[in-house]
Order: C-alpha cells, then sequence, then structure tokens
C-alpha cells in the first residue's frame, strides 16, 4: 500500500482483484454461516461494513498514542466495545434478525477482516484514508456474502428477500426448491466455485503448483 | 452421566464447528496443508477450548449474569453485555498461561504444537464456544464436555482435511482450483458427511 497511491484506488483495489474473502481467505469464519437467505447476509454485511469502517477511524485517531506492545490488545478493546454496540442496536430494533443471526454478530469482534486492515492500514495513515480503506474491505466482503446469500435464498426457497420470486412446485408453479442449498455443504461449494470463477477470469489470483509436472517444468 | 456423553458426541460430530458452524475456518483452511501441522493446531484447540469455556462459564455464572449480584441486594444488575468484551480477555489470558506453564514444565510439547497457541487467541471456534455456551445456558459440567468435545470436533475434522489435502498436492488440478478453490469443495464434501450424523442424531 504506497501513500501515493489515488483514494479511487484505495477504495475499488479489495472489490475484485484484492477481495478480503476470496484472495486473502480472510473473514470466512462468520461469513458462510449466516447465508441462507438474503436478509441475514445483508444484516451482516452492513454490519461488519460499519465496524470495520468506525474500528479504522478510531485506531487511526488514536495511533500515535497507542505503545507498540499493547496494540493488540488494544485494537480487539476497540473493535469488541464496537461490536458489542453494534449487537445492543440489532437487539433493540431489528430482535427477530439478531436472534436468528445468533453469536455471529458477536463473532464480527474476531473477524480477521477487521484486524487486519487495522493492523495493516489504520495503524500507519490518516484517518479518512483508513476509513476509505476499510470501506473498500468490507465492500468487497459484502459482495461474497450478498453473492452467496442471494444465491442460496433463490435456488434453496425460491425467494429473494422473503418475496417469492420462482412459483414453487408445491403451489401450482414449476421450481422444486433444492433443500441442500439451505444446509451447511452448499456454502462450502458455492464459495468454491466463486474462487475458481474469480481466478480463471483473472489468472494472476490463480495459486502455483505445489509439486508441478515434469513437462510444466519444463516449459518454464 | 448418559446425557454428557451425548452432549460429547453432540458437539464433536453433529455440531461439528468448522464443518456445520462454519467456525475458526480461517486457521482450518490455512493450516490444513499437511498432517502433522494439523494434529498440532487440533490438539492446541482442544486443549484450549477445554479450559477456556469451562472458565468463562463460572465467571459468567458468577459475575455477569442477569441477577447474579442479587446476593449484594442489586438483583437488578446484568451485566451480560460485557460477556463478549471478557471472553476475549479470558481466551486470551488463558492461552498467555497455557503457553508459559508448557514452556516451563513440559518444553517438547511446546515445541511440537506451541507455535500454534497465540494463533487461538482470536479464533472463532473458541469465542464461538463459549458464546454458546451462554445461549444454550449450560451447567458448568456441560460446559467443560461441550468445550472437549467442540474441540475434539475441530482436531477430527482439520487432521481429516489435511490429509486429504496431502493426497491432493500431487493432482493436476485446473488453475483457478488450486489451493483455496479445492480446499473449500473439499470442506463442502466433508461437511455433507457430516450432515449425515445430524440425521442420525434426529430420526
Amino acid at each position: 500500500m504506497a501513500p501515493t497511491e489515488s483514494p479511487w484506488n484505495t477504495l475499488t483495489a479489495p472489490l475484485i482483484r484484492q477481495n478480503p474473502v476470496m484472495l486473502q481467505v480472510l473473514g470466512i469464519c462468520s461469513a458462510l454461516a449466516v447465508t441462507t437467505s438474503l436478509d441475514t447476509a445483508l444484516t451482516m454485511s452492513i454490519s461488519l461494513t460499519v465496524v470495520v469502517v468506525l474500528a479504522a477511524g478510531l485506531i487511526s485517531l488514536v495511533r500515535r498514542h497507542i505503545p507498540n506492545s499493547i496494540r493488540l490488545i488494544v485494537q480487539i478493546i476497540i473493535i469488541a466495545s464496537l461490536v458489542i454496540v453494534i449487537d445492543q442496536c440489532l437487539q433493540a430494533w431489528f430482535f427477530g434478525l439478531s436472534q436468528r443471526l445468533s453469536v455471529f454478530v458477536s463473532l464480527i469482534a474476531t473477524n480477521c477482516i477487521v484486524l487486519g486492515r487495522t493492523e495493516s492500514f489504520a495503524r500507519s495513515n490518516p484517518p479518512l484514508r483508513s476509513m476509505l480503506d476499510a470501506l473498500g474491505s468490507g465492500l468487497g466482503y459484502s459482495l461474497v456474502l450478498t453473492l452467496i446469500g442471494a444465491c442460496r435464498e433463490l435456488f434453496g426457497a425460491g425467494r429473494l428477500l422473503g418475496m417469492q420470486v420462482l412459483p414453487l412446485a408445491d403451489a401450482g408453479g414449476w421450481f422444486t426448491p433444492l433443500s441442500l442449498m439451505l444446509l451447511a455443504p452448499s456454502a462450502f461449494f458455492l464459495l468454491g466455485g466463486l474462487i475458481w470463477a474469480a481466478r480463471s477470469l483473472w489468472p494472476d489470483q490463480a495459486e502455483a503448483p505445489e509439486f508441478p509436472p515434469h513437462d510444466l517444468r519444463e516449459e518454464r | 452421566m448418559a446425557d454428557l456423553g451425548a452432549l460429547f458426541l453432540r458437539a464433536m460430530f453433529v455440531e461439528n464447528m468448522p464443518l456445520t458452524y462454519f467456525l475458526g475456518l480461517c486457521t482450518f483452511l490455512a493450516l490444513s496443508r499437511r498432517t502433522d501441522t494439523a494434529f498440532g493446531l487440533g490438539v492446541a484447540v482442544i486443549a484450549v477450548m477445554g479450559v477456556t469455556v469451562p472458565l468463562n462459564q463460572i465467571i459468567y455464572t458468577a459475575v455477569l449474569a442477569p441477577g447474579a449480584w442479587a446476593w449484594l441486594g442489586m438483583p437488578e444488575l446484568d451485566f451480560s453485555y460485557l460477556a463478549l468484551l471478557t471472553f476475549i480477555g479470558v481466551v486470551a489470558a488463558s492461552v498467555q498461561l497455557l503457553e508459559m506453564l508448557l514452556e516451563r514444565f513440559l518444553p517438547g510439547v511446546q515445541a511440537s504444537f506451541g507455535a500454534f497457541l497465540p494463533l487461538l487467541t482470536i479464533h472463532c471456534a473458541i469465542l464461538g464456544g463459549s458464546l454458546f455456551m451462554v445461549e444454550r445456558r449450560y451447567d458448568l459440567a456441560e460446559a467443560a464436555v461441550y468445550g472437549l468435545g467442540s474441540g475434539a470436533g475441530f482436531a477430527l475434522a482439520v487432521v481429516m482435511l489435511g490429509a486429504i489435502r496431502t493426497r491432493l498436492a500431487y493432482a493436476d488440478l485446473p488453475a483457478g482450483l488450486r489451493g483455496l478453490g479445492i480446499a473449500f469443495v473439499l470442506a463442502g464434501m466433508m461437511s455433507l458427511g457430516f450432515s449425515a450424523f445430524a440425521q442420525m442424531a434426529s430420526p
């Protein structure tokens, strides 16, 4: 992250080219569990984006006052406090939704994206830039979550945001829901497929083979 | 006793942390390239979860739960919103303590899996175990069994994934699927297998 990078670049780089979920395997812990329907996925995305932007801004403001030896603890405490605030807000205004998200809102505190951004970027950059960078990461995470959530709800129940989009076979339509889409394995398969698609479109993201076959080795 | 045994098996197989709740996936995928690192990580997770979940249960019921201060004449006091912050602190402190104890008394064990201990400070599965313990209102014995069971479930899953990935290291995969992509597909298949346990548990 060179300091001369343009603000627009800082914002858009994590969306696709450096997507935190797909490329850096960060933050998937909570990303998959909440994607059985689009509304939980959206709530989770918004919560995470708010937390990561605020945390980056706050930590960037106090960055000169944090002693280096205890910086991780300070960062974790700031992040955890923000997460508690978000969790209490959700419980106050969207009680049903927060019951369905169960412990996963609290687990934003251990989400690697948040700590990763504050540790690697906000600690050494001014507040506005850090918040922009955090917003980019949050949006990259939201993009993946929304895609998977929409896929699973559409094919698992024929609905989007609770509205029936595809007419179900039971109700006289043609669509038979795939109940596998609502179970855990489908989230793994979808994310695996998404990574495959992204890395086929942008081949520079692909990992080098650990043990290349002989003919490949000779070509190089 | 039978209930505790059932809880252990349930935590290990039916509610497997990485494969049904997606908790701890970061380390699950990052450290499962080889079986021996996967095994070290698994043992570390069992140890830390076996210690922190019951410890958090004690702290939660004694200090944080609604009505915990009733004996002081303040029954309306409710610190449960501080649970998250406390649990993170307890996990971090236990990890540090465990590391120091191992270094002092069991340097051999420390050398083999001590490197994974600091990683566990912010590990979703460990924090998730404590949060699930509060949500489901386990008592102390149940919390201890639940912690050990979920730790064992994590260890089982990560060692299995490590073994499969070792075999696949020599396979000629499509470029885009190499590494992370195939790991997700494998985890999905293992998750399919584990969802059969859920069917067995609820006939």
